[in-house]
């Protein structure tokens, strides 16, 4: 069992995940049903439920280090059967937000996933899937990822060896750009 | 004759080339109209809201701003995590701060009239099920079907707006409506694994297993989905499922608009089934053909 020092709470980080979600974090009653209905808790460290506690009662270390916040499937089990009405699923995305903010990657490969599929839409203007897997494998060190699946989607055409570029990448481009420079938060 | 403007999704063009193609070619012999989005992009799909919400909105806003453009008012597409994503950023972006600051990023700006439907709403909801009966030339009769609707196409309810968040129908009824007996599917609003398949393929081949494992209980000769994600899990890396879990799962996944598509006698070329990585024929082969020839 771990022990969290309920005193050390960390009240600023309280309150950034309900301004950054607009969510109201203390209605929480843990009644576990977001827990009860999520498919992803086997593979976290703790469960979406234990999360909301976590943040209620400001353990932002452990919150934005945990794997759980990075394998969430955004499948909006919990946002639709929490009886109070609590997005939990978009509470799960803003503290994986402020965790690539504070540089934490606990699960590396799912960021890398992600940062390779946005690579390869600000370069083109649309994913291109063999592309962002090349970078994926080359970043993540991962090389033989699904080579297995290689021969069943390209004989079947699936897998397009040249990027669909738009006319209007440039304008995807600058989103990207934009983004970066101002840092939009919410 | 509904005008609809048509976002077919980056997966179309690779992935999901029989989604795509089945789509326009029930949509063309149902008389709906599709005008593709001119030069669409990326919505940004799961990893763009996993990053940034504002981000997220206008790479999915920049295409809604294309619809304005083109002086239409809807736009429908098949895949549902380009629904949600361009649903979110419609919903987000009534808030006139967050707009502002979603358009702050975009070369045009987005002024937030456009509605965004999934090709399923479309047909469930505008097309009459005695329009697309009276179309059918091979009944789907023998055929047992599990619909399989993934976890975001009616999720969250305030923001999907469409059929039933824990039991949602309109495929169900759809195939029905053609001629297949439906079992009832318990896991039809369940997660596939979603995005993981690359970096964590174990949670995928655990998430997707069980969904061809209930399937396979109830006797389903086949699944039908609307997402090309479920889609791939459940067939690209049914062989992988295997392998992982000890199993021997052969249960082909079709596309609900190549089975409507079949059952309207469109052309087996827009159709597409030679895409499938699960041999299909054996489940094709339990629909009855009619006592008259053609
Ligand atoms: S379902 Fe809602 S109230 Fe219940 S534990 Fe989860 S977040 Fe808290
Ligand atoms: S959205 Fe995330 S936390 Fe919520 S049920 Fe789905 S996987 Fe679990």
């Amino acid at each position: 069992m771990q022990i969290f020092d309920l005193a050390a709470a960390d009240h600023a980080f309280i309150a950034e995940v309900q301004a950054r979600s607009h969510q109201d974090i203390k209605t929480c009653y843990q009644c576990g049903n977001c827990t009860a209905g999520c498919p992803y808790t086997f593979a976290y460290d703790y469960s979406v439920s234990q999360i909301m506690r976590l943040i209620q009662t400001g353990q932002k270390d452990a919150v934005l280090k945990s794997r759980s916040i990075w394998l969430c499937g955004s499948c909006q089990s919990c946002t639709t059967r929490c009886p109070n009405n609590i997005d939990v699923a978009l509470i799960m995305d803003v503290c994986r937000h402020m965790a690539r903010e504070a540089g934490y990657a606990t699960e590396r490969a799912v960021k890398v996933f992600a940062d390779s599929f946005l690579n390869s839409v600000s370069r083109y203007g649309r994913a291109f899937e063999l592309g962002l897997m090349t970078e994926y494998m080359a970043r993540s060190g991962r090389i033989f990822t699904d080579v297995d699946l290689a021969p069943s989607a390209l004989m079947r055409n699936k897998l397009p060896f040249k990027p669909h570029r738009i006319q209007g990448r440039d304008q995807v481009a600058r989103i990207f750009e934009r983004f970066r420079k101002g840092g939009a938060h919410a | 004759m509904h005008n609809i403007a048509y976002y077919p999704g980056c997966s179309g063009q690779g992935t999901s080339t029989e989604y795509d193609r089945s789509t326009r070619a029930i949509c063309q012999a149902l008389d709906i109209a599709l005008t593709d989005v001119e030069d669409w992009s990326c919505c940004g799909s799961s990893p763009a809201h996993t990053v940034n919400h504002v981000l997220s909105a206008a790479l999915s806003a920049r295409n809604l701003a294309q619809v304005e453009a083109m002086g239409m008012t809807r736009v429908a597409t098949p895949c549902p995590s380009c629904l949600s994503n361009l649903r979110t950023a419609t919903h987000k972006m009534k808030d006139p701060d967050f707009q502002s600051k979603a358009n702050a990023l975009l070369d045009t700006p987005y002024r937030n009239t456009v509605d965004v439907q999934s090709v399923l709403q479309v047909l469930a909801e505008h097309v009459d099920p005695e329009y697309i009966k009276s179309k059918v030339v091979n009944p789907l009769t023998g055929i047992k079907i599990a619909c399989y609707y993934g976890c975001i196409m009616n999720r969250p309810p305030a923001l999907m707006q469409f059929d039933h968040h824990e039991n949602p129908m309109a495929m169900d009824n759809l195939m029905a409506a053609i001629g297949a007996e439906v079992v009832p599917f318990p896991l039809k609003v369940e997660c596939c694994g979603a995005s993981f398949g690359i970096p964590r393929g174990d949670i995928v081949h655990k998430l997707s297993g069980k969904l061809l494992d209930a399937g396979r209980r109830l006797g389903a000769d086949c699944f039908v989905t609307a997402c090309p994600l479920c889609q791939m899990n459940l067939d690209l890396r049914q062989g992988q499922i295997n392998d992982a879990l000890h199993e021997n799962f052969k249960i082909p996944i079709f596309y609900y608009t190549q089975l409507l598509g079949y059952a309207l006698g469109l052309d087996r070329a827009e159709l597409g089934f030679e895409k499938l990585c699960v041999d299909p024929r054996r489940a094709l082969g339990k629909i009855k053909q009619p006592a008259q020839t053609r």
